[in-house]
C-alpha cells in the first residue's frame, strides 16, 4: 500500500516522514539511538495480531532492545498483567509535552530522549501528537511502528496489510535476538 | 443613552485619568442605586486588562502546540511552509500562528453566541418593551447575570439594560478578531491571553442571552425540579404531521409553537427540535420533543418522519436543506444568519407562502419573521403531512444487501471516518446478508457522512449503518429534565462551604457537542459515576442530551433518579449552549455569596479565588465546534480546567501543568505573604484524554485544589485512588504530591499510602490560604 496518510484528509506537509521500506531499518536506528522511549497507546490492548495483541509485540521488543516504554491512557494494568513494568504511565499529551522539553531528563531519569516511537493511539491523536514533535522538538526522531502511514512522524512505515505489519515487527524484534543492544 | 454614546464613554475608560466619575455618568443607567457594592478594578476590560493575570496562569500551564497544518494559507503572501522554526512572510511563528488559529476559533465561537443574544435581545425588546424586568429566578436569585456583573461591573435589571453589555463584547470581538489580521501580534503568550479575553466575553454573550430568553419566554427559572421531558426517535408519534426545527435560536419555534397554541393545533403535530433549540423548545412548551444532539441529524432527516424543517442558525448541518429535499420535506429557514440560497419571502403572504411549498413550486423559503416562520410551518405541516406519507431514503434490507455487493472493499470510507470505523468489513459481511456489523456501528458512529461522499460506487453507508440500527434507533425513548437556567443562591449557600472545603469533592460540567470517540453512552458513564460519587454534576447542550440516553435496570434515565437540585450527587441540566454561562455563574457565585468576595468588575480575585479554592472542572467529551473552544477558553480564564475527549486534540494546542517541576506550584499564603508548594493543583488547564477511562481518573484528580481542608483533600484523595486502581488497575504514583500532611491521607488506604510516601522521600508541608496575587496577601499583624 501506499505512503499516503490512512485518513484522506490529513494532507501532509512541505515536510513529511520518511517512507520505512525496511523494517532492520528501523531496528538499526534503535541500536544507534542514545537513549529511545516507546510510547504505547491504549489500541495496542485492542488490536489483535496473529493471535496476539500489539501490546504483546511492544512487550517482547522493549525487553529485547532494552527501551523504556510508557503506557498511555489506562493501560498500565495491561502490562501488568503480563508481568512487565514500564518506565512510566502517563497521559499521551503529558509524554509529548515532556518530549518538546529539551532538558526534561527523560522518564527514566537517564536524560534527554532522542528517539521516541509510537505505536498504539488513535489515529488522529498520534498524528497531532507527531506533528507538536515534528515542529518544536528539534532535537529528537521519531518513529510510527504503526501499519499506517504517519506524515509527521520522521519515520513511517506506509498503509500495510496486518499479515506484512506483524512481519515487519517481527523482523525489527529478531535483529535484537540476533545481535541485542 | 445610543449605543453610540456608551462607546464613546467607553474609550474614555482606557485613557482619562477620571474615568471612573465618567464610568458612573455613562452606565448611570444600568449602576443600579441599590447595587452598592463598590466597582472593582476592570470594568469593562479592555484587550489587555487582564494580560497579566493570564500569564500567570500560562506561566504555570505552558501551551503546548500540536499543529493541525505545517503551513499558513491566511494571506497572499503565502502559503508560507511554517516548519519547525521557520518563519512566514510577515514574520510569524508556528506558535503565535497556531495559538492565532485557536484565536480565531474562539472569536467565531463568541462571536456565534453574542450575534445570536443581539438577535434574540432585539426580537424581545420589540415584543416586550425595553424596561421588561431580567427576572431569572424569582426571590431565589439576587445575583441575576454573575458573569455580567463581575466582568462589565453593571447590574442588569431589564432587557434593555442588557444592550449596552451586548455594545461591550461586541466592540471586543471586533478588536479581538483584528488582532489575527496579518502583521498584527506576534507573541503566542500574547495570542493566548486574547484566547482568554474571547472565552470570557463569550461567557457574557451566552449569559445575557439566556436570561433575556428564560425572564422573556417563562422558561424555568433556576428549578430543580424543571420538568421531564421527551427525548429520542421513539418518543415521535409519527401518525401526526412533523414539524422538526434544527439549531440553537429558540425564537422562530416559539412562533411555531405560539400559533399552533393560540390556533386550536395544539396536540395536532409533533414539535420536535435538534441540538439547542431542542432544549429551548423543551423549556417553553413540555410537550415539545428532543431528538438527540446534532449528529442525529441526518438519520432523523433521512428516516423520512420530519414533514417541514425548519432551520435556525448554528450546528445546522449545511446540507440539511439538501437532505430535506431528498425526503421531500419543504424547508423554512428563519435566520440572517443562516439563508441557504432561498428566496427572502419574509414580505409574502403566509399562504401564498404556504401555496408555493406545498405544491412544490419552491423547495424552501427564507422567513425571517418569526411569527410568520410559525404561521407558515403550521399550515404547512398540516397540509403536507397526508401527502408525503413519511418519505423515506433510507434503504430496505434488501436493497442494502444488494447494494452492499457493489463494494470493491477499497477501504476509502474508513479512510475519511473520523473514527475509523471498520465500514467495510461491515459491508462485507452486510452482502452475505448479515447486517450485524453494520448494527454495530450505529453506537459509534457520529452521523458525519464522510464515509458516503468517499465511496467510489457511491453507497449510502450512513444509512446502511442507520437501517441496521434502525431497531435501536426507533426504541430511543428517553427522559431529560428540561434546562433549569442559573443556580439559586441559597444553592449556592449551601454547597458553597462543602465545595470549597473539598467535602464534595467536585462539580463536574458535562458540556459541548457530540463528536465522542466511542458513541455517547461514555457521557451517560461519566455523569453516572460521578454523580454516584456524590459529586456536583451538570450539563448543558448536546451532552445533556446523551446524558440522558441511557437506562438502569429499571428503565430510568440518569435524570429521573439523580435529583436536580444543585447539590452532592445530583444530575443538573442547565439548559441549551447559552445556558454554560450559568455553570461558570455558579462558581463565580460561589466566590461571591458563599466567601463574599466582591464581584463587581473584580476579575482577578474572583478568578483567582476559584482557581485556588473551587474544585470544578469541565468536560467536553465530544468537542468539535469553534463555540466550545470560546466556551472552554471562558472557564481557562476563570480557573476551570477543562478536559476534551481524543478529538479535542485537532483544536491544536493544550494548557498543561508540569507535575515534576516543583517551581511552578507555589502560591503565596495570603496570611503570611510566604511562598508555599501546594503540589499540582489543578494539574492541567487545557487537556485531551485518550480513553474514558484516562479522562474519569482526570476528573477526579483536577478537582483537587490548594484550599482544600485535610477531611476535604482526604475525600478528593479516595476518589482519585479509587478511581485510579479501578481503572488503570494500580495505585497513582503521584500521591505523594496531593498529600500535604499526614491528615490528608484517607484513613481506609493509611498503611499502604505512608509506606509510598517513605518511599518518595515525602515532606510535610502547610495548607495555605492560596493566592497568586501578591496584593491580596494581608499584613501581618505584627
Ligand atoms: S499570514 Fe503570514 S504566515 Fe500566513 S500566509 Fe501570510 S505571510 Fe505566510
Ligand atoms: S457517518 Fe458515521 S460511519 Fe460515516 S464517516 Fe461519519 S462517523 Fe464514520
Ligand atoms: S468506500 Fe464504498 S466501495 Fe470502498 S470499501 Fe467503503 S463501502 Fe466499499
Amino acid at each position: 500500500m501506499a505512503a499516503e496518510p490512512w485518513q484522506t484528509a490529513e494532507i501532509p506537509g512541505p515536510k513529511k516522514a520518511l517512507v520505512v521500506t525496511k523494517p532492520e531499518v528501523v531496528a538499526a536506528m534503535i541500536k544507534k539511538a542514545k537513549h529511545p522511549i516507546l510510547v504505547v497507546g491504549h489500541k495496542a490492548v485492542e488490536t489483535e495480531l496473529d493471535k496476539k495483541k500489539l501490546i504483546d509485540l511492544m512487550i517482547e521488543l522493549a525487553k529485547k532492545a532494552k527501551i523504556p516504554v510508557v503506557a498511555t491512557a489506562h493501560i498500565i494494568s495491561e502490562f501488568h498483567k503480563r508481568k512487565y513494568k514500564p518506565a512510566g504511565f502517563m497521559p499521551v499529551v503529558d509524554i509529548g509535552n515532556r518530549l518538546v522539553d529539551a532538558e526534561w531528563s527523560g522518564i527514566d531519569g537517564k536524560g534527554p530522549h532522542d528517539l521516541a516511537l509510537f505505536v498504539g493511539l488513535p489515529y488522529y491523536m498520534e498524528w497531532t501528537i507527531l506533528s507538536g514533535l515534528k515542529h518544536f522538538a528539534p532535537n529528537l526522531k521519531t518513529i510510527t511502528l504503526d501499519n499506517v502511514y504517519h506524515p509527521h512522524a520522521s519515520w513511517s512505515f506506509p498503509n500495510t496489510s496486518v499479515k506484512d505489519w506483524v512481519e515487519n515487527l517481527r523482523v525489527i524484534i529478531e535483529k535484537f535476538e540476533e545481535g541485542g543492544k | 443613552m445610543s449605543k453610540k454614546g456608551v462607546n464613546i464613554k467607553i474609550d474614555e475608560l482606557k485613557t482619562d485619568v477620571g474615568f471612573i466619575k465618567n464610568l458612573q455618568l455613562s452606565f448611570g443607567k444600568l449602576v443600579a442605586e441599590t447595587w452598592t457594592e463598590p466597582m472593582g478594578p476592570t470594568p469593562f476590560p479592555s484587550l489587555t486588562a487582564l494580560r497579566e493575570w493570564d500569564f500567570k496562569l500560562l506561566q504555570r500551564y505552558k501551551p503546548f502546540y500540536l499543529p493541525y497544518c505545517d503551513v499558513c494559507c491566511l494571506c497572499t503572501f503565502g502559503k508560507c511552509d511554517l516548519t519547525g522554526d521557520k518563519r512566514g512572510a510577515c514574520g510569524i511563528n508556528m506558535s503565535a500562528q497556531q495559538s492565532r488559529i485557536v484565536l480565531l476559533a474562539c472569536c467565531i465561537g463568541a462571536a456565534t453566541h453574542i450575534g445570536h443574544a443581539r438577535h434574540l435581545l432585539e426580537h424581545l425588546i420589540e415584543k416586550f418593551g425595553h424596561n421588561y424586568p431580567l427576572d431569572v429566578g424569582g426571590l431565589n436569585i439576587k445575583v441575576e447575570a454573575p458573569v455580567t456583573r463581575l466582568v462589565c461591573g453593571v447590574k442588569p435589571e431589564t432587557l434593555g439594560d442588557l444592550e449596552e453589555v451586548l455594545d461591550y463584547v461586541e466592540t471586543q470581538v471586533t478588536h479581538l478578531l483584528s488582532v489575527a489580521h496579518t502583521g498584527q501580534e506576534g507573541s503566542n503568550l500574547d495570542f493566548e491571553s486574547k484566547v482568554l479575553h474571547a472565552g470570557m466575553v463569550d461567557h457574557v454573550g451566552m449569559e445575557v442571552a439566556d436570561i433575556a430568553q428564560i425572564a422573556a419566554y417563562g422558561f424555568p427559572k433556576a428549578d430543580p425540579e424543571a420538568p421531564l421531558v421527551d427525548l429520542g426517535y421513539g418518543t415521535i408519534n409519527v401518525e401526526k404531521p412533523v414539524i422538526l426545527c434544527i439549531g440553537h435560536n429558540v425564537v422562530p419555534s416559539i412562533g411555531i409553537i405560539d400559533y399552533m397554541k393560540d390556533n386550536g393545533h395544539d396536540g395536532e403535530i409533533e414539535v420536535c427540535g435538534l441540538c439547542c433549540t431542542a432544549h429551548d423548545i423543551t423549556r417553553y412548551y413540555k410537550r415539545g420533543k428532543i431528538i438527540g444532539p446534532i449528529s442525529w441529524q441526518l438519520r432523523f432527516i433521512r428516516s423520512g418522519v420530519p414533514d417541514v424543517v425548519v432551520l435556525d442558525e448554528q450546528c445546522v448541518r449545511a446540507d440539511s436543506f439538501f437532505e430535506a429535499q431528498r425526503i421531500k420535506a419543504p424547508v423554512i429557514v428563519a435566520s440572517e444568519k443562516n439563508c441557504m440560497g432561498l428566496p427572502n419571502r419574509t414580505n409574502d403572504p403566509a399562504d401564498a407562502i404556504v401555496e408555493d411549498l406545498l405544491n412544490g413550486k419552491a423547495p424552501g423559503a427564507l422567513i425571517l419573521d418569526p411569527e410568520k416562520v410559525g404561521e407558515v410551518a403550521v399550515k404547512l405541516a398540516l397540509k403536507v403531512a397526508p401527502l408525503r406519507k413519511k418519505f423515506k431514503v433510507i434503504p430496505e434490507v434488501d436493497e442494502v444487501i444488494q447494494r452492499a455487493k457493489e463494494c470493491r472493499q477499497c477501504n476509502d470510507c474508513r479512510r475519511a471516518c473520523p473514527q475509523d470505523l471498520h465500514i467495510p468489513e461491515a459491508i462485507k459481511a452486510a452482502a452475505t446478508g448479515n447486517l450485524a456489523k453494520l448494527a454495530d456501528l450505529y453506537e459509534l458512529c457520529v452521523g458525519c457522512g464522510r464515509c458516503e461522499h468517499a465511496c467510489p460506487v457511491g453507497l449510502t453507508v450512513h444509512s446502511f449503518i442507520v437501517k441496521a440500527g434502525e431497531k435501536k434507533l426507533k426504541e430511543e425513548t428517553y427522559k431529560v429534565r428540561a434546562g433549569r437556567g442559573a443556580i439559586q443562591d441559597v444553592e449556592i449557600r449551601n454547597v458553597g462551604s462543602p465545595i470549597v472545603l473539598g467535602e464534595i469533592p467536585g462539580v463536574v460540567a458535562v458540556v459541548g457537542c457530540s463528536n465522542y470517540p466511542k458513541g455517547g453512552q461514555e457521557v451517560a458513564e461519566i455523569c453516572t459515576e460521578f454523580a454516584n460519587r456524590r459529586f456536583i454534576v451538570v450539563t448543558s447542550g448536546c451532552s445533556a442530551m446523551s446524558a440522558a440516553m441511557y437506562k438502569n435496570e429499571e428503565g430510568k434515565t440518569p435524570y429521573e433518579y439523580f435529583t436536580g437540585e444543585f447539590t452532592s450527587g445530583c444530575l443538573v441540566n442547565v439548559g441549551s449552549c447559552v445556558s454554560n454561562s450559568h455553570i461558570a455563574g455558579a462558581a463565580i457565585k460561589i466566590a461571591n455569596i458563599f466567601a463574599k468576595r466582591n464581584l463587581r468588575a473584580n476579575y482577578e480575585e474572583i478568578a483567582d479565588y476559584i482557581l485556588n479554592r473551587v474544585g470544578a472542572v469541565g468536560v467536553a467529551w465530544g468537542a468539535y465546534s469553534q463555540k466550545a473552544a470560546s466556551i472552554a477558553s471562558g472557564f481557562w480564564r476563570l480557573g476551570v480546567p477543562v478536559i476534551v475527549g481524543p478529538h479535542g486534540i485537532k483544536y491544536r494546542r493544550m494548557l498543561l501543568g508540569r507535575a515534576d517541576r516543583e517551581e511552578d506550584w507555589y502560591v503565596y499564603d495570603a496570611r503570611t505573604g510566604e511562598k508555599v508548594y501546594v503540589g499540582p493543583t489543578p494539574e492541567h488547564l487545557f487537556y485531551t484524554a485518550e480513553t474514558k477511562e484516562e479522562a474519569m481518573v482526570m476528573i477526579a484528580k483536577l478537582c483537587m485544589r490548594p484550599n482544600d481542608t485535610m477531611k476535604g483533600r482526604a475525600i478528593k484523595l479516595t476518589h482519585y485512588i479509587d478511581l485510579h486502581k479501578r481503572l488503570y488497575g494500580t495505585m497513582p504514583e503521584d500521591i505523594h504530591l496531593f498529600v500535604r500532611t499526614i491528615a490528608d491521607v484517607p484513613v481506609t488506604m493509611k498503611d499502604e499510602i505512608v509506606k509510598i510516601l517513605e518511599e518518595k522521600g515525602w515532606k510535610e508541608t502547610v495548607i495555605p490560604d492560596p493566592t497568586l496575587l501578591p496584593r491580596l496577601i494581608r499584613k501581618k499583624k505584627e
